[in-house]
């Protein structure tokens, strides 16, 4: 047992820290930091820049761009990215659609789609979840009847997240309504430029509007948008939900978290003393930093593990990364805003372009936002009941 | 980076969880601590043939130069198995204390011996008021010719009623709380002015109550003259083999009561049938994981030598045991139902071990106190 890097996986390090610090502009990774969101324009740059470099697409094959990393590699490249608060190659993109299709698509749609949507010139969203079709996602209903060489779309889509800056939508759509639930879905890609396609903004409680509906009435799809065969669309949804295993933890991301704390909790007092000093609060935090140390070896295990499992093998640890990860973020973001105190209630966002001026410590403006909208974390993705769910059948036993 | 075991590792792995599935059932267990002393001779022979005793002193010295991990090993497969014979007491706190403070004679003279089987070890040290704090010694030894002379109350002395041989903190000089002064004295337990008392532990295992009146040691009883920083590390092995046997405690208890969830039948089906008993199980799992994680950091930091990471390390690992261990030891009796309140069925006796495991060298708010102090785990902004 040696839980130290090699000598390569250090230099690795070490050259990946350097990247992330100096080729993606400062300008963008304070806004992470600070927890402000960004624009269409800060992904799609940050993007172009991990991808000049060959870093946007490290987990796709290699003919399309991956890189083949060990797990060790692709962990230490996403703890950097995330602790230098670099925004994270667009999901959509990067994590779920590309992988589908450099799978299961034809040579003729991989190579119309993957090098677009790795350089970020597609900007995708996910049209998966609607009204009634939410953690139980097989109950989905929008349709896509075949009419000659077109799929006629009908339906609605909800929870969209970052529609309003994608110009493409992948959706699972039903081809077959005869068939059970699961069967006779498929997996089809959507110029949102469709006639027929509506966008909705769904303003979330910390006033964001990061989520959306989308609706379709009536929308033209060629046929060849279908991605792999009709009705296998199922198959393809679930690859693409098991695809990302111990990113979704993000240790990295919320070990900056505390570093920003750290950093703010020395700038806040409580009478003489700043925050950083009063035990009752640091208490508090070295309790999530326990766990935060914990998830972090746990993950470790689980990259270390994956060089030995055969490919689609699970460590039995990785299903918790989610679970613990989700609750970790949450809890530092309630600690974020204890740190800013009565300075946490002036509401500053308007997304109509006009801002309040700033009342108080610029950093407090999106402490509450931030604790608002990180409620999410634990709903989204398979909210964390439908993940003990999963966890108590596939690995319990129960 | 590499979590896995190395080929010895396994081997001693293989040994020590084949030892316990054989001989270590609950209701053995149960045999053994009806013997004289609570712990059974039989066994201490086997953990002795084994070549467990020898685990901290090199071949030399009739052991195999087991670190941290090995020890971790061992200690796992004991929770598994709730062995109730002095190992802790003689091999993790008195072998760890032996080989950082004794001189090679003594050593040479005393590690075979204890590798053998043939002395038990206990480490006097806390006091009525001393807590946690490894410092507050006040039993004193004043200089007596060439020797010395020891006065003093020691208390909750790990099996301090089995033990041949004493390992004890008495203060040389320094006020009460003086890191610097604290001896460490090595002495027979039938060495006139010593007198114990023991009785059992809720967890099944024993301790003493010992007093030192106008003992008379003579000037080589005393290993080091400045203990405080060896005895300092020693406990921080200590802790990381306790962490390691709480895991083996938790790890039992989980899956007592999913055996349990899976042929309990209740309103005409398995009771892990129903979700809310499903999810919480799985929160027991997510404790596991993340206790069993840290049993390996401290483990793997337990040979550190600076002295503040390691015990930043063993301090988060002691609150993470310390809170899944109260998470997952109420929440298999709660699962079980009434057969969990029950002395006649096993998972009660790992959840009093790993409550009592809490209360050993700090507990879970003890470590997470100190550990903010000390600026927590992770650093300022890099």
């Amino acid at each position: 047992m040696d839980l130290n890097f090699t000598p390569e996986e250090r230099a690795f390090r070490d050259e990946a820290r350097t990247f992330f610090r100096t080729a993606i502009p400062e300008s963008i990774r304070t806004k992470v930091a600070e927890g402000e969101g960004l624009t269409r324009d800060d992904l799609v740059t940050s993007q172009r820049i991990l991808n000049e470099h060959g870093w946007a697409t490290v987990n796709w094959p290699k003919e399309w761009g991956g890189q083949e990393w060990s797990p060790v590699q692709v962990y230490l490249y996403q703890d950097e990215m995330q602790q230098a608060n670099c925004p994270a190659p667009i999901p959509f993109n990067v994590s779920m659609v590309g992988p589908v299709i450099a799978q299961f698509g034809s040579q003729e749609i991989k190579q119309r789609f993957l090098p677009p949507t790795a350089n970020a010139d597609i900007f995708w969203c996910q049209g998966f979840s609607e009204p009634g079709a939410g953690s139980d996602l097989a109950s989905l209903r929008t349709k896509a009847e075949r009419k000659g060489d077109k799929y006629i779309v009908n339906g609605q889509k909800t929870w969209t997240t970052l529609a309003q800056y994608a110009n493409w939508i992948f959706c699972l759509v039903r081809t077959d309504p005869a068939a059970k639930s699961q069967e006779g879905i498929s997996f089809l890609l959507i110029d949102m430029k469709t006639p027929g396609i509506t966008v909705r903004p769904i303003v979330t409680i910390d006033g964001g509007r990061e989520v959306n509906e989308v609706f379709f009435d009536d929308v033209e799809v060629p046929v060849e948008n279908l991605v792999g065969v009709e009705n296998k669309g199922w198959d393809y949804a679930k690859f693409l939900l098991g695809n990302e295993r111990t990113g979704i933890a993000r240790v990295g991301a919320s070990k900056a978290k505390i570093a920003r704390i750290k950093q703010l909790a020395a700038l806040e007092f409580a009478g003489e003393t700043p925050l950083i000093e009063s035990p009752r609060f640091l208490e508090k935090l070295a309790a999530v930093e326990v766990e935060l140390k914990a998830l972090e070896m746990t993950q470790l295990r689980v990259v270390s593990d994956e060089r030995k499992l055969a490919k689609g093998g699970q460590n039995p640890a990785s299903s918790i990364l989610k679970l613990k990860g989700s609750v970790i973020q949450q809890q530092l973001t309630e600690l974020l805003m204890d740190v800013v105190g009565p300075f946490a209630l002036p509401y500053q966002r308007d997304f109509d372009g006009k801002n309040e001026p700033i009342v108080g410590p610029d950093y407090a403006t999106e402490a509450a936002p931030m604790y608002f909208n990180y409620r999410k974390v634990s709903i989204y993705g398979g909210s964390n009941e439908i993940q003990r769910n999963i966890i108590a059948k596939a690995i319990l036993g129960l | 980076m590499d979590f896995d075991l190395s080929d010895d590792q396994r081997l001693l792995k293989d040994s020590v969880d084949r030892f316990i599935t054989d001989q270590y059932g609950f209701e053995q267990r149960k045999k053994y601590m009806r013997e004289a002393g609570g712990h059974s001779e039989a066994m201490w022979a086997q953990i002795t043939d084994i070549g467990l005793f020898g685990l901290p002193f090199e071949e030399t010295l009739g052991g195999f130069g087991g670190g941290a991990v090995e020890t971790a090993i061992v200690m796992e497969a004991f929770g598994r198995g709730l062995v109730v014979e002095p190992y802790f007491a003689t091999v993790i706190l008195g072998g760890g204390l032996l080989r950082r403070a004794a001189s090679d004679a003594v050593l040479g003279a005393l590690a075979p011996r204890v590798a053998a089987g043939k002395v038990k070890l206990a480490f006097a040290h806390l006091e009525r008021h001393s807590r946690y704090d490894l410092a507050d010694v006040t039993t004193t030894a004043r200089k007596d010719g060439s020797g010395y002379l020891l006065d003093g109350a020691k208390s909750v002395v790990l099996h301090g009623d089995a033990a041949n041989k004493i390992l004890l903190t008495a203060r040389i000089k320094g006020e009460r709380r003086d890191r610097a002064g604290i001896g460490l004295f090595l002495l027979d337990a039938g060495t006139p002015g010593v007198a114990g008392r023991g009785y059992p532990t809720q967890d099944g295992l024993r301790a003493a109550e010992i007093t030192f009146t106008n003992v008379r040691v003579t000037a080589d009883a005393l290993l080091n003259d400045n203990a405080l920083p060896l005895i300092e590390h020693v406990v921080d092995e200590a802790i990381a083999a306790l962490c390691a046997e709480a895991v083996g405690c938790m790890q039992a208890m989980q899956d007592l009561t999913l055996e349990y969830l899976k042929t309990r039948k209740q309103f005409g089906r398995a009771i892990g049938s129903f979700q809310v008993l499903q999810h919480r199980s799985v929160d027991m799992l997510v404790a596991l994981e993340q206790a069993r994680s840290m049993a390996m950091f401290a483990a793997v930091m337990a040979s550190e030598e600076n002295p503040i990471e390691r015990r930043k390390a063993i301090s988060a690992a002691k609150v993470q045991i310390g809170r899944s261990a109260r998470h997952i030891g109420q929440e298999a009796i709660q699962l079980h139902g009434g057969i969990g309140m029950t002395a006649e069925y096993a998972v009660g006796h790992y959840f009093k071990r790993v409550t009592m495991i809490d209360q050993l060298f700090g507990d879970a708010d003890t470590h997470l106190a100190w550990l903010a102090k000390h600026g927590g785990l992770f650093g300022h902004a890099a």
